[in-house]
């Protein structure tokens, strides 16, 4: 109980403490990897061109007004400017988000709380269609949507999303534990009707969830870029992604501060809305993988 | 009470129908209609579209072979259409590989009991942050650093040897660095999922293993890594999934008029798509039969999970029966 005892129990701790720091420096070279390049986008938006040719640059310069008002003009000859390409962009994603999250509920609380014949197979059939990807049907989307005479329409991006299986998939989970049918059969012996009970008691008790799902639904219809590339030819009606293509044209490049500043414009709304929601969005992905 | 049950079975079907109703016309419609598309000729002539017209299996050998004018010979499987599934497969190693190690190290890291990490929550916001941001202004902005004039590319241009260095012309910077941004954005989001199924194993099989005299190896490989294998596998076949539809980033990195560079290396499955219907005369047909062929590729790799996961299940119930 003397000396070998405590020199035992200091080399562990030794050891411990040495993988700890280890451990940490890993961790902390992951996290700048992650930040540089948007450090390196938003220091280069605020430097001259000459500047950012001759190399990396970590201190911010001046120009960011000038760049800034040099790319608004150069980007003005393209048929969407930014201001609309993000006006296009909240067009298409707000309606897509409330239809996706609210659909998706009412499916979801049909299945959990309904019984009827095909309440099986319909589940069965929203855990199979999970799969499958947008992508392989969007020439048959295309060719069908050209026929209706929708071929072009901010529609086409925004009613595919009343029908998200994996939305209805987690907001099934959810209504297991938030929601039990006391509640609405208290409900429909007061006279509620079933879809008040649903938008009134139900809706209410589901917000969580239906929060959780909207950052997701919201953030990936933002992003989307390949449905709308197959969809809208028009290049006046480009949504926000589309117009990043742009900042690649010759007429932006000759001024490298101008290609910096519009892509800072596109990347700042969502860093600022990830620094703000960051918490959720984390625990939706551990909620949403664990799956089995 | 019981009749009162039936009868409210049909709200039921008015709940689920806004879902059925979209997922019907906008889904499986296409779906099917890509599948006849691809049996017919429909396309763009003289600014019309043709009418459709029975041609067999026309658009998927145009898809499965081409012919070798220099040899006069019909080359099949190795096409143009078919090398981007190639180039597909061969983005999506690159970058899955590192990211399920990685996702996987970092996980066992965060739940370690013994090593306890300072400032998890910080770590993880930071590591997920690429995944959120629009995969179209990350490919532009790293087109930007990476291309020819680039901060980057100047530090790699000080290498010995190196004073010419491109990415953009050369073929493995450019899979290399499509590779690595997909890595780059998408294994936080594994690391958490991860993080999660490891918390959700009983952690008295860790303490039942201590007690044992098991060390922190012993403990992934017997109990971390069987236990987790059921949403490894699930991690894998969505990446995989999603991996064959790649397309942001191969499409705003390194193209010239649409086309993966250099020497189309960088074309994808879903920019080849997009390449037929929009030029080569509209060639919905042609466009069809590529897509029907990526569907098939996309539900093989589902079958084979689905099979392996079953099979594991009924001989761990076996196992449980025998026990």
């Amino acid at each position: 109980m003397t000396n070998s005892g405590t020199s035992v129990d200091e080399s562990y701790t030794a050891k411990i403490r040495a993988k700890k720091i280890f451990r940490t420096v890993i961790c902390i070279l992951l996290c700048f990897i992650s930040i540089f390049p948007f450090y390196v986008m938003i220091v280069n938006a605020t430097l001259p061109s000459s500047r950012i040719q001759q190399g990396l640059a970590f201190i911010p310069g001046t120009e960011a007004i000038k760049n800034f008002t040099g790319m608004l003009r150069e980007t003005a000859g393209t048929a969407t400017s930014i201001w609309q390409a993000m006006l296009h962009s909240v067009i298409i994603t707000v309606p897509a988000t409330i239809l996706q999250v609210y659909c998706a509920t009412l499916t979801a609380y049909g299945i959990t709380v309904y019984s009827f014949k095909l309440r099986n197979i319909a589940w069965s059939f929203i855990m199979a269609i999970m799969m499958i990807p947008a992508q392989v049907s969007i020439i048959g989307f295309m060719a069908f949507m050209k026929q209706i005479g929708l071929y072009g329409s901010y529609l086409t991006l925004i009613i595919p999303a009343a029908a998200a299986p994996s939305t209805v998939y987690f907001m099934k989970q959810y209504m297991q534990s938030a929601l039990s049918v006391e509640i609405i059969e208290a409900a429909r012996i007061d006279g509620s009707g079933e879809f008040s009970t649903f938008n009134k008691i139900a809706l209410p008790l589901m917000k969580p969830a239906m929060a959780t799902q909207a950052i997701f639904a919201f953030i990936a219809s933002w992003n989307n870029l390949y449905t709308p590339t197959m969809m809208i030819a028009d290049t006046k009606k480009y949504t926000l992604p589309m117009f990043v293509q742009g900042l690649k044209s010759d007429a932006i490049r000759i001024n490298y501060g101008y290609v910096y500043v519009g892509l800072t414009l596109t990347v700042l709304p969502l860093l600022i809305v990830y620094f703000v929601l960051s918490k959720y969005i984390i625990a939706g992905v551990a909620l949403g993988g664990v799956k089995e | 009470m019981k009749k009162k049950t039936v009868e409210y079975g049909k709200y039921g079907y008015m709940f689920i129908a806004p879902f059925f109703l979209v997922f019907l016309i906008f889904q499986l419609y296409p779906l099917i209609y890509t599948f006849y598309l691809s049996f017919v000729e429909y396309r763009m002539a003289s600014g019309k579209l043709t009418d459709p017209s029975f041609c067999g299996f026309d658009n998927y050998l145009k898809v499965l072979k081409s012919h070798d004018f220099m040899t006069g010979k019909d080359v099949w499987i190795n096409t143009i259409p078919m090398n981007t599934i190639k180039n597909t497969i061969i983005i999506w190693v690159i970058n899955f590989i590192p990211q399920i190690l990685l996702s996987l190290l970092l996980a066992a890291w965060f739940t370690d009991t013994v090593v306890k990490l300072k400032g998890q929550g910080a770590f993880k916001v930071m590591m997920f942050l690429p995944n959120i941001i629009t995969a179209s202004s990350i490919a532009v902005l790293f087109n930007s650093l990476f291309g020819n004039n680039g901060p980057f590319t100047l530090i790699v241009r000080k290498l010995p040897g190196l004073s010419d260095y491109s990415f953009l012309n050369s073929a493995g910077g450019t899979i290399g660095l499509i590779g690595f941004m997909q890595f780059w954005m998408w294994y936080g989001n594994t690391m958490i999922v991860l993080i999660a199924g490891i918390l959700g194993i009983n952690p008295s099989l860790y303490e039942a293993a201590m007690v044992d005299g098991a060390n922190g190896k012993q403990q992934f490989f017997k109990i971390t890594l069987p236990l987790l294998k059921p949403i490894l596998q699930f991690t894998l076949v969505t990446s995989a999934i999603g991996g064959l539809q790649m397309y942001d980033i191969p499409a705003m990195f390194n193209v010239n008029n649409g086309i993966g560079q250099p020497g189309r290396v960088s074309h994808t499955v879903t920019m080849m798509i997009r390449e037929i219907a929009f030029s080569q005369n509209n060639d919905y047909g042609y466009a069809g039969a590529l897509s029907v062929i990526l569907f098939i590729f996309t539900l093989a790799i589902s079958m084979i999970f689905f099979a392996a996961t079953r099979d594991k299940e009924a001989k761990q119930k076996h196992a449980v029966k025998k026990g």
